[in-house]
């Protein structure tokens, strides 16, 4: 029993010492956004304020579909932990990034074979990174309720929301787990888990909307029903611990029965010569990509499919309350269906431009795998080269926000009786392109001038979904805000479209994405 | 300069406080196979990086096939081939797909050649490239190369991880290359495949040029390893110049002699009587060995080398 396991202490050493600085960053970054949001909450409201807010919030549905379910919104607590769980999200990256990259990465780059030849366990490489990704949602859980205990908030119900947020993590390092199993490549499992995690976010979203039972579909669903501050409930944290236990069980049966480098679904021959698209920088990088790009696609559609279907009830859950009546007085035409929808176009956006981002920067995985170089070593000029990745990156980014522009439309228009919603959303998602291509040519910028720093590239996306995301209900610093290239476009379709800030962007992208371009011709390879 | 395929004087290049290139000198004439030795990390995948203008040099002139590498290179590529010495293909694609892409890109596929390269290398062109093995990986990017009508085939380490019918398939197709005319620049760690394959072979090491000619011209300008039984008692060759090792045993001489001192070796041993006499040219490798092996971080650090 325990030989499968034989050698995890040592795994788990390596796996901190190689992730020092990322883990740190994630926990830091995590905790310190989780203690500035309720800092800023506190400063913020006063009481009769916070009843204020309680009333309009609890007819929210963006805000219920984003959160949670408003429960205990009149208390600082439950004010603070209405704000917090929007972060729930990227607990559950932390945990399942985590496991596929000790896992599935480490096993697709061989490395895992090498240490699997010493006396090494079946199963150390798993619980090793299952150790690592629970150890740091939990202490992103635990540093966070200290922080929120020290700031006066109540210490039991800081406990269970931090130990709430810290199941999310234990839940999708579990379902990384499952993933990195099934697939050979670690970004597909990645992919995969991610997914999974986008539908269990919207099958909670939805379920706070409706009649709460989808909700319990998922780990967000359990971690929200611990109820902190307000019910301080213990049981339902017991329910991703149950349910981990059982993924890790089954990722575990797999293991034991698979290959070491191979998935569930075996290899098959492919074609013995390439088709007639084949043979151009922009055919290359298409094919590439197109796997990557249906995966985002889908899962766009599917969030704004989810999203359109609940948009309607944006307006019957106002009924007479005047606040959001008045609210709705003072921006003209536009009704809380709108207001709601705005916000679902600019989570789309959002997903649009972190695929735009990864799509632009596979240009430099061909670089350092030496892929790159046996292109670049035939009659293929750099710009050539890089630039059918970025077409490819650009193109995509339009698909995935077009369609899930017209899915949002298809499912909202159904819902109210009225398609012409389609081309009005598709317009509408039209202005949120020129931020995206922002964000794309900043990728570009960066694999031109700084090849060695691309993961900075996904700060303007960090940057972009904080601001976004968290914007209103935090008092955030300006230059913060104007970092975002999405602070300068209107609320579509609830605000006009103003061209002047879409050129003003759109000629930005340009200039670094010819920045980018220009600095890689004059730059090593390799 | 012209009348060279390569030519490459005193470059140079450094990444960060590494130097990696340091005053690098390689000539290859058009037509030849040419042998480019040297140990890990000595600067061979550098230096054809730079040819490939995938690298800028920092200093030196470097002139491939009459133009400048960097700023011509897509031009240039087209008429060259190149076999990465770590073949990494694209996962999903299979090896057919990637022999196509890659060709394409050069400028041209020859369908027919390009299917009796993969007949010749026995690759099985429809697995993906993430189930490849590296001697396969290998033998797709050589079958890419071996399969294009190009002027010059640049190959770093192209045989590692190939079994030995793959590598006499391998010297069969650079002896029909050489046959048709074209340049072959062959960066290898396997002797027996540059003795049999190059005409003129350039030796480096630390960045730095410390060889080159035929091997002829190499095993001349160093040592041939004598043994000798003599009749008389072997005495006055500890005297000679140029006598290296020698090591007496009753009537029995070996030792190691300059080859241009040999005959003065050989006129002190016919004095003391010759019973038996064998003596054999250094092979390559120990060539090799001399520049490689001794002195790396010895006294002096400069190598007194012989370069031409």
């Amino acid at each position: 029993m325990s030989a499968r396991f034989a050698g995890t202490g040592a795994l788990v050493r390596l796996a901190l010492r190689r992730d020092r600085v990322r883990l740190t960053v994630w926990v830091v970054v995590l905790v310190a956004i989780i203690a500035v949001n309720a800092q800023s909450v506190l400063s913020i409201y006063t009481e009769p304020e916070l009843a204020a807010y309680a009333r309009t919030a609890d007819a929210n549905a963006t805000l219920v579909a984003l959160s949670g379910p408003a429960r205990g919104l009149e208390t600082f607590g439950g004010r603070v932990a209405f704000e917090i769980w929007q972060l729930a999200m990227a607990m559950g990256l932390l945990g399942l990034l985590t496991v596929v990259r000790h896992t599935r990465h480490e096993e697709e780059a061989g490395r895992s074979e090498l240490v699997r030849a010493t006396v090494v366990g079946r199963h150390a490489h798993s619980l090793a990174a299952l150790i690592v990704a629970s150890g740091a949602s939990l202490a992103v859980g635990l540093a966070s309720a200290v922080l929120l205990a020290v700031q006066d908030l109540p210490v039991t119900g800081s406990l269970v929301l931090g130990l709430g947020l810290a199941s999310v993590g234990l839940s999708f390092a579990a379902i990384g787990l499952v993933a990195a199993q099934v697939t050979e490549h670690g970004r597909a499992a990645s992919g995969l888990a991610v997914g999974v995690m986008g539908a269990t976010y919207v099958a909670r979203a939805v379920g706070d909307i409706g009649s709460g039972a989808l909700s319990w579909a998922s780990p967000f669903g359990w971690a929200q029903a611990a109820d902190p501050y307000t019910g301080d409930r213990w049981w339902p944290l017991v329910v991703p611990v149950v349910v981990g236990g059982l993924l890790i069980g089954a990722g575990f049966a797999i293991e034991s029965r698979r290959d070491v480098g191979a998935g569930l679904v075996p290899p098959r021959p492919g074609p013995p010569r390439a088709g007639a698209g084949l043979g151009t920088p922009l055919g290359l990088a298409w094919r590439l990509q197109r796997a990557t790009l249906l995966a985002w696609t889908v899962g766009a559609a599917l969030l704004a499919l989810a999203m359109g279907s609940v948009a309607e009830s944006a307006d019957d859950l106002v009924g007479d309350n005047q606040q959001i009546r008045d609210y709705l007085a003072s921006v003209e035409g536009a009704t809380l269906a709108d207001v709601f929808l705005a916000t679902v176009l600019l989570y789309l956006a959002l997903v649009a431009a972190g695929y735009a981002v990864q799509a632009g920067l596979r240009a430099r995985a061909e670089e350092t795998s030496g892929r790159g170089e046996t292109v670049l070593a035939t009659a293929t000029s750099r710009v050539a080269w890089a630039g059918g990745q970025l077409l490819v990156a650009a193109g995509g980014a339009v698909v995935v926000l077009g369609v899930s522009g017209a899915a949002l439309g298809l499912a909202y228009g159904l819902a109210v009786g009225d398609l012409g919603e389609v081309p009005r959303l598709m317009v509408a998602a039209a202005a949120l392109l020129p931020p995206v291509a922002v964000a794309l040519a900043v990728a570009t910028a960066v694999f031109g001038v700084r090849p060695g720093a691309t993961a900075a590239a996904w700060s303007v996306i960090a940057v972009s979904a904080v601001v976004g995301v968290l914007g209103d209900g935090l008092d955030l610093p300006g230059w913060l805000r104007d970092a975002s290239p999405f602070t300068p476009v209107p609320a579509v379709p609830a605000a006009p479209v103003a061209a002047v800030p879409l050129v003003v962007l759109s000629a930005l992208a340009a200039v670094l994405a010819t920045t980018g371009l220009a600095a890689l011709r004059r730059r090593d390879i390799g | 300069m012209s009348d060279l395929a390569i030519a490459v004087d005193g470059l140079r290049k450094r990444f960060g406080s590494t130097v990696a290139l340091d005053g690098l000198d390689l000539a290859v004439r058009p037509g030849e196979v040419h042998g480019f030795l040297g140990p890990n990390g000595s600067g061979k995948s550098t230096t054809i990086r730079v040819l490939l203008g995938l690298l800028r040099s920092d200093a030196g002139v470097v002139r491939l096939l009459d133009g400048d590498p960097w700023r011509d290179a897509v031009a240039l590529h087209r008429r060259l081939a190149y076999v990465p010495g770590d073949v990494d293909l694209w996962p999903t694609l299979t090896g057919g797909e990637a022999i196509d892409v890659i060709s394409r890109l050069r400028g041209g596929l020859d369908r027919a050649r390009r299917d009796a390269m993969v007949e010749r290398f026995g690759l099985d062109p429809t697995k993906r490239g993430r189930t490849y093995s590296k001697g396969n990986r290998q033998k797709v990017a050589l079958v890419a190369a071996l399969a294009a009508d190009v002027e010059l085939l640049v190959l770093d380490e192209p045989t590692s991880g190939l079994d030995p019918l793959m590598e006499a398939a391998f010297q069969d197709c650079i002896r029909e290359a050489r046959a048709e005319g074209r340049t072959v620049l062959l960066s290898s760690h396997i002797l027996a495949e540059v003795e049999a394959l190059c005409d003129r072979v350039s030796i480096i090491r630390q960045g730095r040029t410390v060889e080159s000619g035929t091997l002829d011209e190499l095993r001349h300008l160093t040592r041939t390893s004598i043994d000798a039984e003599v009749e008389q008692e072997p005495t006055g060759l500890d005297r000679l110049v140029g006598v290296h090792g020698l090591r007496i045993d009753g009537d029995r001489v070996r030792f190691d002699v300059d080859t241009h001192e040999l005959g003065a070796a050989v006129a002190q041993l016919s004095r003391l009587g010759i019973r038996q006499l064998a003596s054999h040219p250094p092979t390559l490798e120990e060539l090799f060995l001399r520049h490689y092996g001794d002195d790396v971080g010895a006294a002096g650090e400069e190598d007194e080398g012989i370069d031409g």
